[in-house]
Order: C-alpha cells, then structure tokens, then sequence
C-alpha cells in the first residue's frame, strides 16, 4: 500500500492503495467515479477508455504506480471540453445507443481521435476506433457520430 | 425457452384486466427529482413516490405541474424497451412527450405480469394493451374535464397533455385535471376507444432512447454502478469444469490478507437443469473489488473434486457426431411423404453436412449483483437481469426465503442477448451476503463470463435432397445430431436450446421430408441466445438451400420464391413454431433483391460475391443480402448488407428499429468468427482476444428497409438476425466457390486463386 496524489477531472485526488492496482478500479471504487467502465480487465474491448494527458489509455491495465502527474480525465468530464461536448451532442443527435455499456469508452476514443484529428478520415475511424469493441453492433452510427461531431460528410466512403 | 412465437399471449396481462375499474389515486409526492430526470435510483431505498399518483394499473402517474410519469415494466438490456413501452401509452393519452418522465418498474409481478426481456415478445405482448392503458387515462381526464366544464365528452379532444373543448375554446392542462382525474373510476381497458394510426403524434416518430443522455454523461446506471451502505465487494471462484465440488480452500489464509475483509465456501444450490442455478465455489470480500480478484486468483488454493464431466471435449463430441450421423437415427422430428423414396428417384441429389460450434453470449457488462439478505430475513437485490422471476425462484430456493420478501430492482444491463435470462448471478450474490452477514456486490471477469455462461449449442446437420429434371427440389431429408442429458427414466432428452423446429422450412413446402434426429450425452449449461435455435438452424438450412439452388442451376433468389410459391401442406404449421405466411416472405425476398442490385450481380470480379437469405423468427419475416469481399489469401469483410424486414403495419420507434437490426447484422456476422470449445471439462476460451467482437473496421455499410404490411406490429430484437450468417456464407461461395459449411469461417478455408 501507498499514497498516490492524481490529478483526476481537474481535482486532485489522494488515494492509499497497491500500486498495482489498475487505474479503472481507483476510479471506480475509491473515486466511486463509476463512467469509466469494466469489460474484459486485458485492455481487448475499450470500455475502459480515459485519456491521460489527452491520449487514449486504457485504465484497467494501468497501474496506479505509473499515473504520475499525468492529467486523467474520464467520461464524467469529457462534456467540460469543446470537442467532449460536440462528440456527446452527436451521440445523442445520431442516437448511438443500444445497451450503452461501452459508449463512454468510445466517446473517449472519438473525442481523442477528433482532438488531434479534426477531419477524420474512415481510415483514420477505423484505425482510431477498433480497440473499442461495441458489443450491440452500433458501429455504423459510431462512425456516423464521429464524422457529426467533427462536421465532416457523414456518407460511409468505404467500398462496397 | 424456445423459439419465441410458442408462447401464449393472452394470459399476460390478467394484471390489467382484473385491476381496471380499480384504484385510481392522487398523491402530490412526486419529488423534484423524479420529475427531471428518470434515471433509475440505485441508492439502497430508491427514493419513489409513496403512493400511486393518478394511476392506471400502476402505469401512469400525472403530477398537478403537468410531469407524466410512465412506467417501463421491462428489463432494458439494449432493445430500447424502456422508451417504447412508455411511447405506446403516451401516444394513446395523448402526452406531451417533453412532459414525460420514465421510470424503470421494480420487479412486481401483481403490477406487472410478466417482465423478461427475450423472444422478441415485447411489442405482440403490449401493443394492445399499453395503448388501452393511455387511452383509459386519457378517457378519465376527458370526463374529469366534462364534468368541471359542464359539457358532454362528446364535445371534447385533447391536444398534447390538454383537454380542448372547441366550442367554447377553453383549454385545461392535464395537470389541472388530475386531481379530479383520480377520483374516477378506470373505464374498461377493452372498451376504449384507440387512435387511427393515421393521427398518431408518437409512435412512428423517432424518439431518442430516454437513458442516452445519462449513458454520454457516464452517469452510474447499470448493474455494476449499484453502490449501497455498507456493502463489500465480492470475487467468487468457481471450478472450470461444471458441476465441481469444494474439497477444500485456504480459506483462513486469504481471510488473513491485508485488504480481505472475509473469505468461505459457498455450498451449492438446489440443481437446475439449465446447470445454470448456484454453484459450489468461495467467496472473497474486500472494500474493493481488485483488491478480492487480486487475492482469489493469485493466493486462493481450492481442491476440486471435478467429477465425471471432467473429460467433456469439443473433439470428442465432433466424432461422436460423425459416428452417430452414420447411423440410424434415434428419433424422428416430424416428415411428410416419404424423404427416402424420393431421394432414390431423384434426378439429382445434394448432400453436405453442415457443423456450428457451441457460442458464449458475452454481453459486455460483466455479470453482476448487488444483494442485501437483512437481519430481518428480507432479501433486497439490484440485479441487471433479464428475467428477474428467475432470480427470485432461485434466491428463494436456496436460501429458504418465501418469495414475497425478496425484493428486486431491475438495472439498466450492459447487453443481455438472453445471457441474463439466467440468473446464477442473482442467487450467488444472495447467497454470499447472507454468509457474509453484510450488503455484498459481486461482479464477475470476463473470463468467468466466458467459462459459466449458458452456451448457445452447437450442432451438425446431415442434409439430402432430391431434385427432380426441371432442379425441382422434391424431398428433404436430415439428421440432426445435437446434444441431451439423461432426464427421470435416463433416456437422453434434448438439451436446452439444443432444439430445431420440427416444421424448419420447408417442411411442407417440399412433398416429402424427414427431419430425424440423435442425441449425445452433453454435461454443459446451456440457454438461448438471441434469436435462439434460429441463429444456428438458419445457418444450415440457408447454406444448404443455396447449394441445392446451384445444382438446380437457379438462381437462388428464384430458387426461394418457386419453394414459397408452393401450396404449403400440413407439415408446416406441424409443430415447432406457428407456420409462416409464404407470400409476406416473398414479398421481403423480392424487395430486398430489388434494393440490393441483386440481378446485376454478375458483374463482380472475383474476390466479391453477394449471398441471399431469409428466415422466419419471433413472427418477424426477414430477408437479407450480403456482399462478401475475400482476398486471395482468406482474408475477408462484409461490405454492405441489405435487410428488409416485415414487422407489421407499425414502426414504432424507427430511430431504434434501424438500430436493432443494424445490431443485429453485426452481431450476426460476429458470430461467425466465433466459438466456445470444450476440452479436459473446460471452456478453452477466456477473454475477447481468443473470443473476438466484430470490431468498426470489419462492421459493413447496412441498408435497412421495413416493408410495411397490414398485420399486427411484432418485435425485433432478433428476427434479423438468422439470415445474416447463410447470407454472408453463400456470398463467400459466389466469391470464392467455397462453400462454408463449418462455423467459424476461418481465413486457410476460403483462400482461391
């Protein structure tokens, strides 16, 4: 056990844990901030998607021990930045969701992806995109979302 | 259960019937907070109005401000139930819908009849009724109005949550009316009086599902979000191989690690025959769950004794399949005329065996479950669950509680695909707290999710059918090899889900069939998974159906409507599920050849191909085209599939209709790269990396088209399903002349140069 000071959503945050713990469980049951959500524990389905510094990371295979300084932010706050904001806007306006479970995760991948892209490209949707697994199959309105957000054609130009 | 169209309707809603005329009554308890937002309450007494505001059978509450509340009575697991129940009776009251307010209903079978969320069923079960629930509310704000007004009913309508009387232009908000409202009597629900569809302001609109906002804002709304006073969280190890039983554990060893908070053996429940009730394992409590899971599965040393299943194995059983299809069968499904004379006079005969593999539902909010066993020896329980009566059978059995004092709260669950129709979950986490003494959250891993799960069956088909001169087919024949266990007098009797339907299409539809069928001995759970027995038997009956039109050198399209254009004979409405209406199959076979391009086909190199198929399930009838590009090296994607479907003469949410069945392609296509094996007595699959999810690169471009008929609206969490597998498979063979007749596809099969 160790004291970790984390700087989470803008506040800092001081927890007494193992630093082997994954970063999803502080948040979820020490934070009690329960958005950022639990699927497979081995990084393979996204749903625990945060950013860290503003990139994508996936809590629930990194350590407490290795957070540092770094600025966490989780889906409770994404709606606090401009492009969160449009990438919910879009959610909702498209109406992505089935059972929801792993669409905080993909809002924090869309809302990555259109920071440091903003015009993506299919290609740069389908690279971007593909480590968050929806398990409802909602992927044609994801990328759809996407490209709203973004205020890019929304036509799929894939080839069919 | 099996295919959803067996069971009955009409009995469902005595609730309604039985309580209409009855207590209709005003409270002014709605709080701010159940006004603006719907979330369900997850805190440990969920903060409800005490009473019933106006209330029609427990549906419908008005407050004096105007706010509808409505409640949703089924579980929401991603069918978009929760905001489509609620728009039937909103349409009929004739409800602002920026006025309404959503809430999930507990668990209450005396409110509510039955509540599960599978089959489909959804939509037959309540189209009636929950419109005659708002239309009842609707008729006593009418007469409520009359009265203070002085007027005849006759002379007034109602705009969005007003009564109007034209006459004389007044207008009273239904708010205003409520309180007089309550003191009425509920006119009989089938009395009423229902809207031309033509008026309707609700249904056939696209009304965004009513959690969407709280799901973009992470807000804590499923199963695994529960958080209750005082409660720990639990790990529960249990054997890989079913049915184990505790030897012994370490458990004082793990009880004296930093952060554990208790550790004991959980004994094993009253059996069921789904293998799917309380399995004998040890528990693990902490303040937090990591820190359980951490202890359980590097400290934790548990002696198994493993039993006989222990030597169950996916290519023993692949064997055991061969052997017995090589036999003579041990019983007969269902046949008309005689198969194996016409196969002997046929002009030509198409034989092929068609395999599909076990599956695991993995929707992707892990198993979970909060329960509370009091001191008091009331049980509370937070379960996302799909068939929550089943979680309560179970608690009540194996803890010795009466029923009426277990209480559940129904969350929103993260996927259910049927996986929660059983509820091992339920009565795990009950069983723990009460050991426990404490308020307990278990949760799951994924690879416990994928060893205990109630696994879709696998099968293997053997087909032959006869085709006369003209590519005629004139006779079907197979035998079903599948899987049983042993019931009272130890005869093998078919597994759950392990089923086909004896009037598979086309039975009946063909002069001469026989479907037979051979049992081996299978020790593993098993249950539906969407679109049950549908998602596996479509598969091979589709498949084969295509090669059958390829020897008949037909088109396969063509090939489909001459077989629906036949007379059907008693065969195919013989058992199984109730018999198709041909002609309403063909009608979505000749759309969807219309929007897909289907007829300029030829032109495609090769490499791509397109595959048609159609399937009649949970009264929906779809048909589907796939187009399928294959490298040379197997590497292959769905490019675009067109889905037509007839659902009935009513849309009723189109925004979420066009995502079931989107949902429904993918999750289809999914299936086929996936598989559950068995070996030493043990699920061989443990996380999605071996267990893959169609991911956004492979997901195809989808056309949707509803083909509107004049019947009754039917649902569609699954009927859309079936016909994607052998639509995508026939396009692989039209790319690649491969035929798949073995599930998953797998990239060395389908190589070509």
């Amino acid at each position: 056990m160790a004291s970790y000071t984390l700087n989470v959503n803008g506040k800092t945050e001081t927890v007494d844990v193992d630093g082997a713990m994954p970063l999803l469980w502080v948040l979820r049951d020490k934070l009690d901030l329960k958005g950022t959500k639990f699927g497979c524990g081995v990084a393979a389905c996204g749903a625990c998607t945060v950013h860290l510094d503003g990139k994508v990371a996936r809590a629930c295979v990194t350590p407490i021990s290795t957070v540092g300084a770094q600025r966490v932010t989780t889906i409770e706050a994404i709606g606090q930045t401009k492009i969160g904001q449009a990438v919910q806007k879009a959610w909702l306006d498209v109406d992505v969701m089935q059972c929801g479970y792993c669409q905080a995760g993909q809002v924090m991948a869309a809302t990555a992806l259109i920071a440091t892209n903003a015009k993506p490209t299919d290609k740069d949707i389908d690279t971007a995109m593909s480590g968050n697994a929806c398990r409802c199959g909602t992927y044609v309105r994801i990328r759809e979302a996407i490209k709203t957000a973004a205020g890019v054609d929304t036509k799929d130009t894939r080839e069919v | 259960m099996a295919d959803g169209n067996t069971i009955n309707t009409s009995r469902r809603f005595f609730l309604l019937a039985s309580a209409a005329g009855g207590g209709l009554l005003l409270s002014g308890c709605m709080t701010p907070a159940d006004t603006t937002d719907g979330a369900p309450t997850l805190a440990a007494t969920p903060a409800k109005p005490a009473a019933p505001v106006v209330d029609v059978n427990s549906f419908v509450a008005i407050s004096p401000d105007g706010t509808i509340r409505i409640m949703a009575k089924n579980p929401e697991i991603g069918q978009g139930i929760k905001t489509m129940l609620p728009m039937l009776i909103a349409e009929e009251l004739d409800a602002d819908w920026s006025r309404v307010v959503i809430e999930q209903g507990d668990a209450d079978a005396t409110r509510y009849g039955m509540q599960i969320a599978g089959g489909s069923f959804a939509t037959p079960m309540h189209w009636d009724n929950h419109r005659q629930t708002g239309a009842a509310a609707r008729a006593m704000l009418l007469q409520a109005a009359a009265t203070r007004l002085n007027v005849s009913v006759d002379e007034l309508s109602t705009q969005p949550s007003f009564v109007v009387h034209t006459a004389s232009g007044k207008k009273i908000a239904y708010g205003d009316l409520v309180a007089d409202a309550a003191k009425l009597t509920a006119p009989d629900l089938k009395a009423v009086k229902l809207k031309d569809a033509k008026d309707y302001r609700i249904i056939g609109k696209p009304m965004r599902n009513w959690d969407s906002p709280r799901i973009v804002r992470g807000e804590p709304i499923f199963g695994i979000d529960v958080k209750v006073d005082g409660m720990k969280y639990a790990y529960f190890e249990k054997a890989a191989v079913f049915g184990a039983k505790v030897v012994s554990a370490n458990t004082d060893e793990i009880k004296a690690l930093p952060g554990i908070v208790d550790c004991f053996i959980v004994k094993a429940g009253p059996a069921s025959n789904t293998k799917m009730g309380l399995s004998e394992g040890v528990a693990v409590l902490a303040d937090d769950w990591w820190t359980a899971k951490e202890a359980a599965t590097k400290k934790l040393k548990v002696q198994w004794d493993e039993g006989d299943t222990s030597t169950q194995a996916t290519a023993k059983f692949d064997a055991k399949a061969v052997e017995l299809a090589k036999g003579a069968p041990m019983s007969n499904l269902s046949k008309s005329g005689d198969a194996a004379a016409a196969i002997k006079a046929a002009a030509k005969v198409v034989e092929a065996s068609y395999v599909y593999p076990f599956l695991v539902h993995a929707p992707l909010e892990p198993q979970n479950c909060t329960a509370h066993v009091k001191a008091d020896g009331t049980v509370e329980v937070w379960a996302p669950t799909q068939r929550p009566s089943g979680g309560i059978d179970l608690i009540a059995a194996a803890l010795g509680v009466d029923k009426a004092k277990i209480a559940v709260h129904m969350t929103r669950c993260g996927g259910g695909f049927g996986r929660r129709l059983d509820n091992d979950f339920m009565v795990e986490a009950a069983s723990i707290s009460k050991q426990a003494g404490v308020p307990v959250k278990l949760l799951w891993t994924r690879e416990q999710d994928m060893a205990h799960d109630p696994y879709r069956p696998g099968g293997y088909h053997n087909f032959k059918a006869a085709l006369d001169k003209d590519g005629k087919m004139t006779a079907l024949a197979n035998h079903f090899v599948s899987f049983g266990r042993p019931n009272a007098s130890g005869a093998l009797a078919v597994l759950s889900n392990a089923t086909m339907a004896a009037n598979e299409f086309p039975a009946g539809y063909v002069p001469n069939h026989s479907f037979d069928q051979s049992l081996m001995l299978g020790e593993m759970p098993t249950g539906p998974l969407r679109a049950p027995v549908s998602n596996a038997v479509c598969f091979a009956y589709q498949s084969f159906l295509d090669e059958a039109a390829l020897a008949a050198g037909k088109d396969p399209i063509d090939f489909r409507l001459e077989l629906l254009a036949a007379t059907p004979t008693a065969a195919a409405s013989a058992g199984g599920r109730p018999g198709m209406v041909a002609s309403r199959m063909a009608d979505v076979l000749k759309v969807v050849r219309e929007r897909s391009g289907w007829d300029n086909r030829k032109s495609l190199p090769k490499g791509i191909g397109m595959g048609v198929a159609f399937y009649f399930s949970h009264s929906g009838y779809f048909a589907e085209v796939a187009k399928v590009k294959v490298e040379q090296n197997g590497a292959w994607r769905v490019l675009k599939v067109w889905c037509v479907g007839d659902i009935g003469s009513q849309i009723i949410n189109p925004i979420n209709a066009h995502n079931q069945a989107q949902g429904s392609i993918v999750d289809g296509i999914s299936e086929m790269h996936q598989k559950i094996t068995f070996d030493k007595g043990r699920t061989a699959q443990t996380n999605f990396y071996d267990m893959p999810l169609l991911r956004m690169d492979y997901a195809p471009q989808i056309d949707v088209h509803f083909h509107v008929t004049n019947n009754p609206p039917t649902g569609l969490g699954e009927p859309a399903l079936p016909p994607v597998l052998p639509a995508v498979a026939n396009a692989i063979y039209a790319a690649t002349a491969k035929r798949i007749r073995t599930l998953p596809v797998t990239q060395k099969d389908i190589s070509w140069t």
